[in-house]
């Protein structure tokens, strides 16, 4: 086990795995993102209150899912990074971080459209809406830190230890947003809740976050093998493995 | 050990003192802060009455901002920094002393000015003793927070506003608690829940962030 | 100073700054009496790897150890014997030398002759003053006061002869033949051409990056 860790570790050969696999989740992914929209979009019936504006869960959740999702593997492949000093690790939080921060601002956004029908205006400080907010500003903080230090190794430890206290920060600024919103919250505010969910509507969802977090894996796949060969661009294995690539190719 | 810690905050206290205006310039940004408000709300007493606590908090927590960005980046530039990593002493100490040091010159003058400035609000009097003790239990886990931000950005001299995306976000609880108590306090409530939240943040702050703030440091002297 | 011998020992070393590999494969050992002068171009990495040396900077492979053990595991011990100048002279400018020495020195629990010291580095006169009134060399000198006031049998000095004069510069070289007459160690780095003894002083020419 530990030695299939350590050998995965080593770029040359998770460069390998990870060009392999990619396609394959690539191809995955949009079979299931696929189903799942024809399943939520065509299939699911209306919602009896919200009508056909609650279809937009089935991108607002699965995006939701993969901000925070994102925010927790960053914070543990930095913590991996930091404590057995491995590279690999802190490339896969350098490009988690822009895949996470586009994914909170996508539920964002799904957020907003999605409150336009129910509350009558694009932004009510919805607690949840409110933490992915507070989650897109901590994955910019995390990017621009990184962009501000020139010197890759500094910038992952940096970033690493940040992303380590965010993580530790991020259940305390959830709790005294819920806290916040439960004291100041308006007398009839329809939250933004999934509508009471039947079968027909559950399993597409399903599908669509599977079928997200397939994407999400495939865009890191590429993300960090593109941060791999830019770390290693004078290791010898990369002229060997471009140079074969290249005579296939 | 104990030696060193009292060795480093009498330094910069002894610093501090020596260069008055640096000590003066955060508390005047606090009051020009909490002055602007009213000016961009209008004068409508129930108005500022109501966001006056909220308003004072803000403008600490951006003096505490200001105030920040020289935390560590004089001594990074000057070489004690290193000399500090150098030293017999753990470093964790040694820059916990520094934070502690950053709260007595920094964040006291501003709790012992809010008094005053409370008074642009017009509020009440037990508001203003219930705002201090929010203040007095909120700060440290600003500063702890804050030496985390500012030995991050110690060697980025090209971005000062860095630190401010970096710690913003992360203080949001910090603001959330410690203006929710210094309301109810305006308005005669109990202020004891989040009074205690505030000072639990305070001591989480202070049992974690010092080891961050000496990876962050050893990370920015590499 | 004790009579223990000390010794710091470095293998397989690899240096990078940023994406370019300054160093490969350094090795080498310094023991008690004896100094290492690195030389080379501009660039080629002595002030990494005296930062390295010191455990300030971390080397991508390798090892650092003094008595036989890795330097970040005895991390205080080790800095109980170690003295760094770098470049930036480690003192605070609002405080006068003296202050700056004090501190130093009680940091380090110790207590050092002052005078003697300040004498010998012609800064009694203005001991008092703050640092940031001082000229360049004055700067320099006080500065130096750390590291010979300091107690310790390692001295690390990065290019320690800048803005000395040339009464300074010998001065300085006599005091650290001294240090090595009583079993100190030096490791220094710089382009002038050496005044210490020559028959404790290696020096290491570092290539170039390529």
């Amino acid at each position: 086990m530990w030695n299939w860790f350590h050998k995965l570790a080593s770029p040359p050969h998770f460069y390998r795995i990870a060009s392999a696999f990619e396609p394959w989740l690539l191809w995955l992914a949009i079979a299931c993102m696929l189903t799942g929209a024809y399943g939520g979009l065509v299939l699911a019936p209306a919602d009896h209150v919200q009508g056909d504006g609650f279809r937009i869960i089935y991108v607002h959740v699965p995006a939701a899912f993969l901000s925070m999702f994102s925010y927790a593997l960053m914070a543990v492949a930095s913590g991996i990074g930091l404590i057995w000093r491995m590279k690999l690790a802190f490339s896969v939080a350098a490009a988690t971080a822009p895949v996470g921060a586009a994914f909170t601002f996508l539920a964002l956004v799904t957020g907003a459209i999605w409150g336009q029908p129910m509350w009558g205006s694009y932004w009510e400080w919805d607690p949840r809406l409110t933490s992915e907010l507070i989650l897109l500003f901590l994955f910019l903080g995390y990017i621009f830190l990184r962009q501000a230090l020139a010197e890759t190794r500094q910038a992952d430890r940096a970033s690493g230890i940040l992303a380590l206290v965010g993580v530790v920060n991020l259940p305390i600024i959830h709790y005294s947003v819920e806290w916040w919103n439960s004291i100041h919250q308006g007398p009839s505010l329809i939250k933004l809740e999934a509508p009471s969910i039947t079968t027909d509507m559950l399993w597409p969802l399903l599908a669509m976050i599977i079928g997200y977090q397939l994407l999400f894996l495939a865009i890191l796949m590429t993300s960090v093998r593109t941060q791999v060969l830019q770390r290693e661009q004078n290791a010898r294995w990369i002229t060997e493995q471009l140079g074969t690539e290249n005579i296939h190719g | 050990m104990l030696q060193a810690f009292q060795l480093v905050i009498s330094r910069e206290l002894q610093m501090a003192f020596r260069r008055w205006s640096d000590l003066a310039l955060p508390v005047i940004f606090f009051m020009i802060v909490c002055m602007l408000f009213p000016l961009a709300v209008g004068q409508d007493q129930a108005i500022l009455q109501k966001i006056g606590p909220g308003a004072i908090w803000v403008a600490a927590l951006l003096a505490t901002l200001l105030s920040l960005n020289t935390l560590y980046r004089e001594d990074f530039d000057d070489g004690t920094l290193e000399q500090l990593a150098l030293s017999t002493q753990p470093l964790t100490i040694l820059l916990l002393a520094k934070t502690v040091a950053h709260w007595i010159v920094t964040e006291l003058p501003l709790i012992a000015i809010t008094p005053l400035l409370t008074l642009g609000f017009n509020l009440p009097a037990e508001g203003v003793y219930g705002l201090m003790l929010t203040l007095l239990a909120g700060t440290p886990a600003l500063s702890l927070l804050g030496s985390v931000g500012a030995a991050l950005t110690a060697g980025l001299h090209q971005a000062s506003g860095l630190i401010a995306l970096l710690l913003l976000p992360l203080t949001i609880p910090i603001l959330i608690f410690g203006a929710r108590a210094a309301d109810l306090a305006a308005s005669g409530q109990s202020i004891a829940g989040p009074l205690y939240l505030l000072g639990g943040l305070s001591v989480l702050a202070l049992t974690l962030c010092p080891f961050a703030t000496a990876a962050a440091v050893r990370v920015s002297l590499d | 100073m004790d009579t223990t011998s000390y010794s710091l020992e470095w293998q397989d070393l690899t240096l990078w700054r940023g994406e370019r590999c300054l160093q490969q494969g350094l090795k080498g050992k310094l023991a008690s009496g004896q100094a290492i002068t690195l030389k080379g171009p501009n660039g080629c990495g002595k002030t990494t790897l005296l930062r390295t040396l010191c455990g300030l900077s971390q080397p991508e492979t390798g090892k650092v150890l003094w008595q036989g053990k890795q330097i970040h595991k005895i991390r205080n011990k080790f800095h109980a014997h170690l003295a760094y100048s770098g470049h930036n002279n480690g003192l605070k400018r609002d405080l006068s030398t003296r202050e700056n020495l004090r501190f130093a020195a009680r940091l380090r629990g110790r207590h050092t002759n002052q005078n003697e010291l300040l004498n010998g580095l012609r800064l009694t006169a203005c001991a008092d003053l703050p640092v940031r009134n001082l000229s360049a060399g004055q700067q320099r000198r006080a500065s130096l006061a750390l590291i010979l006031g300091s107690g310790a049998e390692f001295w690390v000095l990065d290019e320690p002869f800048t803005n000395l004069d040339r009464s300074g510069c010998e001065w300085l070289a006599r005091r650290c033949n001294d240090h090595l007459g009583m079993g100190g160690l030096l490791l220094t780095a710089g382009h002038q051409d050496s005044l210490l003894n020559p028959e404790r002083e290696t020096i290491i020419e570092l290539a170039g990056a390529n």
